[in-house]
């Protein structure tokens, strides 16, 4: 059946990950729009039990084959542009993680078609995608209308709820033959774990995380300061950490890790939607920022306009007095 | 080793974005274009390359405001050449620049084949595409994206690729060159250069111009844009007023309110 609305469930290491339920919400929504049905696309080596969860979709195409047991891009990509063509599905969406990160991009070259970069939401109205993508850190959307079919969409993370896209029902699984070779020019290797030892940030009750405002390694110490009055710890946004001014397990984000803490203070962090995706679900957003159009206040639940070196030190010192007092009291 | 770095120009987004009159666009009368950032790092890698293996760095851009500033500093920094590729009228979407730029480096004799061609991981602009799989399909290269480590075994002609996954993982490659990457940073932030070393570059060192073979990027179709917008903010952060100290006993209520205190 051609014209139908398709979604990449995407596997890692075995496992589908959230993204793929949320992505299969807005995909149903799409179809059901559209009058058509949506399909979840399955790849991988084995890998066949992961369809039973993806009941949100009306069938499962599944395609299993022993070179996509490790992650090379373009073996994916190869295989997904295979099913397509044999296929014609009318849209076909991609989580936009690390994991399928190239996908999007390297099948629409392939086939010649539309691709959406970062993509924040999709409707159908009248028959027509409408398509709105998030550009420059999240200060802007664009709204485009991708006429080509299929139209290959990057979905960026969070853009329905994953309870949403989960379902009771097992779906029908129809295997897909596709000829697939091993990159000739591409040899996985292995996986590199991130390194133990330094403190789980995702188990923090309390984290002040820094970003590019915090200015200078030395100014980190601001943010310790906070982090120990208030029994928390100290994370960061990718550039801090690609400065060398934390460690790599202290990255908050699409390529760190995720945190949903009781209290998450922002300290210079401009809110780029790679960032955000790592800490959106944190129950108390405190964003300081220089800068008032900043996307992080947007996400905060309290925002201050303010140099994050002028508040930092004020704030450790108010939380210092204020549990004095408390003390005294007791 | 011959390394080729793609680098393009894009919004300034420390300034205030303005649209234009037809809503469609950015305003670019008062925007500040600055080299992109991830652009930058696949620069610097290249550069930590070069000073390990030896051999040459050309940096590569479509012309856009400024992009002279971003070649000499380019050149300030280590790099060999600077290649501007000078017709276009700079609107390009990524996919189109990833056509005119693969086009033009293939028309330039004796600039490919290349061992690496790195560039951005992604920039902040791109819509209709990311360039690193654009420009590795069109001139039919293996690519990763989110690269963060690059050796290179140059007697095997390999590479080793450290490119990253979810949550700290990173995966090991061995990718035969020459190849594309998606650089997402560099081992080393980016190197500072004065502005003097920049300013003695722009005297002693010259950008050259290169013009893209006819309809280097005919047949692509620019996705359109129907409409530019500021996020629509369905809830704001409830903003604090005052002083740094007035504003840190504010959010002392709040915290304690919560039970954080």
């Amino acid at each position: 059946m051609a014209g139908n609305v398709w979604v990449l469930a995407e596997q890692w290491r075995g496992q589908l990950s959230d993204i793929t339920y949320e992505v299969l919400a807005l995909g149903k929504e799409v179809a059901t729009a559209l009058g058509v049905d949506l399909h979840a696309v399955l790849l991988g080596h084995e890998v066949r039990d992961l369809a039973r969860s993806l009941g949100k979709a009306n069938s499962v195409l599944y395609l299993d084959h022993a070179s996509l047991a490790t992650s090379v891009p373009e073996t994916f990509a190869h295989a997904l542009t295979s099913a397509i063509r044999a296929k014609s599905p009318h849209a076909v969406l991609i989580p936009l993680t690390n994991v399928s990160w190239e996908l999007g991009a390297l099948m629409a070259a392939e086939l010649e078609v539309d691709y959406v970069n970062a993509c924040k939401d999709v409707r159908a109205v009248d028959g027509k995608l409408q398509v709105r993508s998030v550009l420059y850190g999240g200060k802007m959307e664009a709204m485009v209308n991708p006429a080509q079919s299929p139209a290959i969409l990057g979905i960026l993370p969070g853009v329905r709820p994953a309870d949403q896209g989960r379902a009771e029902t097992t779906p029908p699984v129809e295997e897909l033959r596709v000829d697939l070779a091993e990159s000739s020019s591409i040899r996985w290797k292995r996986y590199l774990e991130p390194e133990a030892g330094d403190i789980d940030i995702s188990k923090q009750e309390v984290l002040v995380s820094v970003g590019r405002g915090i200015q200078s390694r030395d100014n980190v110490a601001l943010a310790e300061d906070l982090a120990g009055a208030l029994g928390g710890a100290v994370c960061g946004s990718r550039p801090v950490i690609d400065q060398g001014w934390l460690p790599l397990s202290r990255q908050v984000g699409k390529s760190g890790v995720v945190v949903k803490p009781k209290l998450y203070l922002a300290a210079g962090i401009s809110g780029a939607p790679e960032h955000v995706e790592g800490m959106k679900n944190s129950d108390l957003v405190v964003a300081v920022n220089s800068d008032p159009q900043a996307p992080i206040f947007n996400v905060a639940h309290y925002g201050i306009t303010a140099d994050v070196v002028d508040v930092l030190p004020a704030l450790t010192e108010a939380v210092h007095s204020r549990k004095e007092v408390k003390k005294h009291a007791a | 080793m011959k390394i080729i770095v793609l680098l393009k120009m894009v919004p300034d987004v420390v300034e205030e974005l303005e649209l234009a009159a037809d809503g469609k666009a950015l305003d670019t009368e008062f925007l500040r274009m600055i080299a992109n950032e991830l652009d930058n790092h696949a620069l610097e890698e290249a550069l930590l390359l070069k000073e390990k293996y030896s051999g040459t760095v050309t940096v590569v851009a479509l012309d856009a405001p400024e992009v002279d500033d971003a070649l000499f500093t380019a050149l300030a920094k280590g790099a060999d050449q600077a290649l501007k590729i000078t017709d276009g009228d700079g609107t390009l979407g990524t996919r189109a620049g990833a056509y005119r730029l693969a086009q033009t480096i293939s028309s330039i004799p004796g600039l490919l084949p290349a061992d690496l061609i790195l560039t951005g991981a992604q920039a902040i602009d791109d819509l209709d595409g990311l360039t690193a799989p654009l420009v590795s399909h069109l001139l039919r290269l293996p690519q990763l994206g989110i690269v963060t480590k690059v050796s290179v075994d140059t007697t095997a002609g390999v590479a080793t690729v450290l490119r990253e996954f979810p949550g700290g993982v990173r995966g090991e490659y061995e990718v035969k060159l020459p190849a594309v990457l998606g650089i997402q940073a560099a081992e080393k932030p980016p190197r500072y250069v004065p502005v003097a070393k920049v300013r003695a570059a722009m005297k002693s060192q010259a950008i050259q111009s290169v013009v893209a073979p006819t309809a280097a990027d005919g047949g692509v179709c620019l996705l359109p844009v129907e409409e530019m917008t500021k996020p629509e903010v369905t809830e704001h952060a409830q903003m604090l007023q005052g002083s740094p100290e007035e504003i840190a006993d504010q959010l002392c209520e709040i915290l304690a309110a919560r039970g954080l205190l």
